[in-house]
């Protein structure tokens, strides 16, 4: 039945995604400040700052190792706030895709569009990160320039169930669930901040299904130059949490919206 | 299917709408020739906007056959959507964005060509008196100016059927007689409108043809004229703020009389017996008019329209 379907990307999901990044355009510079000011911070705050007590991890200097975690992190975040509060409130109060299903455009081209404008904002967050991270010399290889289509794919890969949420959610509080539930957890579990290797045994198991580990995985190595293992792996896992997401949150937006 | 009926934009014959117990559209039919100005006029709840919805395929149908532009909603949606411009019954302009954007944004959604909705933009804007406001933000606009806003978006796509859900509810009398003459001038282009209302002098000056619709169900169909003429005597003697029971033995002999609210109505054809009767009873409010389409509803279901 067509309300089964995967959903189908089509040239009007550009017209959806050009909305937001016009709306965007307007806000760029107070949004860029917070994408470049708030991992300054961080990295210089908590990179140097701890990095002097705990030298080299895997090989590499702290800071390094935490400012790759934390482009993962941010394009996890970036996503994540925008398919929950900002689609939220294009869908309930502001009724703006209610206008737009008067138009030739469908749930899906909603749907899509609104998938690759939050991987977008991860997009333009993650490499931002990068960038910082770059000037501070924390980037040593060429290949860090790989990581930016794995930000991206980060970016679709969490904006995918944060649909799902939104298109359960009667309020902005039902977001907190989620993230207490799902986003807090990978932010502390995922290796952002230190190696899966040092959890305990049943938790590095744990962890394998988190689709955050694997973001990490992929784009740690690429910043620091290092072979990335088990590429095929990490990125098949993040393709298929993906893909399903994006699925079950095609379907259930077009509950939501087609009443 | 008659020839009559191949000519129609909107055809469609026992919509059926669902919500779970709840059946917010029972079986209702009709048929909107092109060129005309059709309403569905209807009390708060009768199911006039989901009615809309199933017509423009934002909502499934849960029965009954439907075309528009002579095709299929479920096979031909966007291509009858490609035709056809909305004005909702609430407001949904986007407030990220000024006047004009609203409709350059608008038409993209349509994924109509640059230029042309550049070159329509000031036309639109001018037709609904909004250009000095062009590059105003949404929320420094009026209700009435909104309203106007969301018609000429509507009207970006050029469309051949317009539907306006309750276009001027909720506005005062100026802001409502601007919309009433762009919908006739809207007309005189040629385009079909279809138009739903509980105001019944919006149905009576706007409409050629309209259906009342009460609780989902369709329950008189023609034209204003036709209805008044075929549900109701001529006269109409309405006396308000009723202090006490009238005598209803006395009314009912001499009139066909319906109650509502506080208020009591006697029909005649004869305006000079309805005068006489309100000269002889001076305690209470008298007002004679003409009948109209509220004395039709109240005739075929018993009570006020917006009651
Ligand atoms: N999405 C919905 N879910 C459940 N009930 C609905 C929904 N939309 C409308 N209804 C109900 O259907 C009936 C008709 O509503 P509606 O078509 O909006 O009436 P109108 O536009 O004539 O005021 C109402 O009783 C309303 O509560
Ligand atoms: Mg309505």
């Amino acid at each position: 039945m067509k309300r089964y379907r995967p959903p189908r990307l089509r040239l009007e999901a550009l017209a959806v995604w050009r909305r937001n990044a016009l709306v965007w355009r307007r806000l760029m510079a107070a949004s860029l400040l917070l994408h470049f000011g708030e991992p300054l911070l961080y990295l210089l705050g908590i990179g140097y700052g701890l990095g002097r007590f705990v030298g080299e991890i895997d090989g590499m200097a702290y800071f390094t190792f935490l400012a790759s975690g934390f482009i993962a992190w941010s394009a996890m975040n970036v996503a994540s706030m925008e398919s929950m509060w900002s689609v939220y409130t294009r869908m309930v109060p502001q009724q703006t895709y209610e206008a737009i299903l008067a138009t030739p455009a469908e749930v899906d081209d909603i749907v899509m569009g609104e998938l690759l404008w939050c991987g977008t904002k991860s997009l333009v967050s993650g490499s931002a990160i990068l960038a910082v991270a770059a000037l501070l010399g924390a980037v040593h290889d060429w290949t860090a320039l790989l990581a930016i289509p794995v930000i991206f794919l980060t970016g679709l890969c969490f904006a995918a169930p944060g649909l799902i949420v939104t298109a359960y959610a009667r309020a902005y509080e039902y977001f907190n669930f989620y993230m207490t539930l799902f986003m807090t957890p990978m932010f502390i579990l995922c290796g952002v901040f230190y190696p899966i290797s040092t959890l305990p045994g049943p938790m590095q198991t744990v962890v394998q299904f988190l689709p955050l580990t694997h973001a990490v995985a992929i784009i740690r190595p690429l910043v620091v130059g290092a072979p990335v293992e088990n590429f095929w792996l990490h990125l098949g896992a993040l393709v298929l949490f993906g893909t399903i997401c994006a699925w079950v949150a095609a379907i259930l937006v077009r509950r939501r919206l087609i009443q | 299917m008659s020839p009559e009926e191949k000519q129609s934009v909107v055809n469609c014959r026992q919509l059926v709408k669902r919500f779970g117990d709840l059946c917010a559209v029972n079986g209702i039919s009709f048929n909107v020739p092109k060129g005309i100005c059709f309403g569905i006029l209807g009390p708060n709840g009768a199911g006039k906007t989901t009615t809309l919805r199933m017509l423009l395929g934002q909502s499934p149908r849960s029965g009954g056959a439907l075309e528009v532009f002579g095709e299929d909603i479920d096979s031909a949606r966007k291509r009858i959507r490609q035709r056809t411009g909305i004005v909702p019954q609430a407001d949904n302009l986007d407030p990220d964005f000024t006047v004009a954007e609203n409709l350059s944004m608008y038409g993209s959604y349509f994924r109509l060509d640059h230029q042309t909705v550049q070159k329509r933009i000031p036309e639109l804007l001018s037709m609904v008196e909004l250009l000095a406001r062009a590059d105003d933000r949404i929320g420094t606009l009026s209700g009435g100016m909104k309203r106007r806003l969301t018609l000429a978006r509507a009207l970006i796509n050029d469309p051949d059927l317009l539907v306006l859900d309750e276009p001027t509810t909720g506005l005062d009398p100026q802001a409502r007689h601007m919309i009433w003459s762009l919908v006739h001038k809207l007309k005189r282009d040629g385009r079909t409108i279809l138009l739903t209302t509980h105001y019944m002098e919006e149905a009576e000056r706007l409409c050629d043809e309209l259906i009342i619709v009460d609780s989902g169900r369709l329950i008189a169909q023609g034209s204003p004229n036709a209805l008044i003429a075929e549900h109701c005597e001529s006269d109409v003697l309405e006396i308000r703020g009723l202090t006490h029971e009238l005598d209803q033995k006395g009314l009912a002999q001499n009139f066909r009389w319906e109650l509502s609210g506080d208020s009591a109505y006697l029909y005649s054809d004869d305006s000079h017996a309805l005068l006489e009767y309100a000269a002889s009873h001076n305690e209470a409010t008298a007002l004679h008019r003409k009948t109209g389409l509220e004395d039709v509803f109240l005739r075929l279901t018993g009570r006020g329209l917006r009651g």
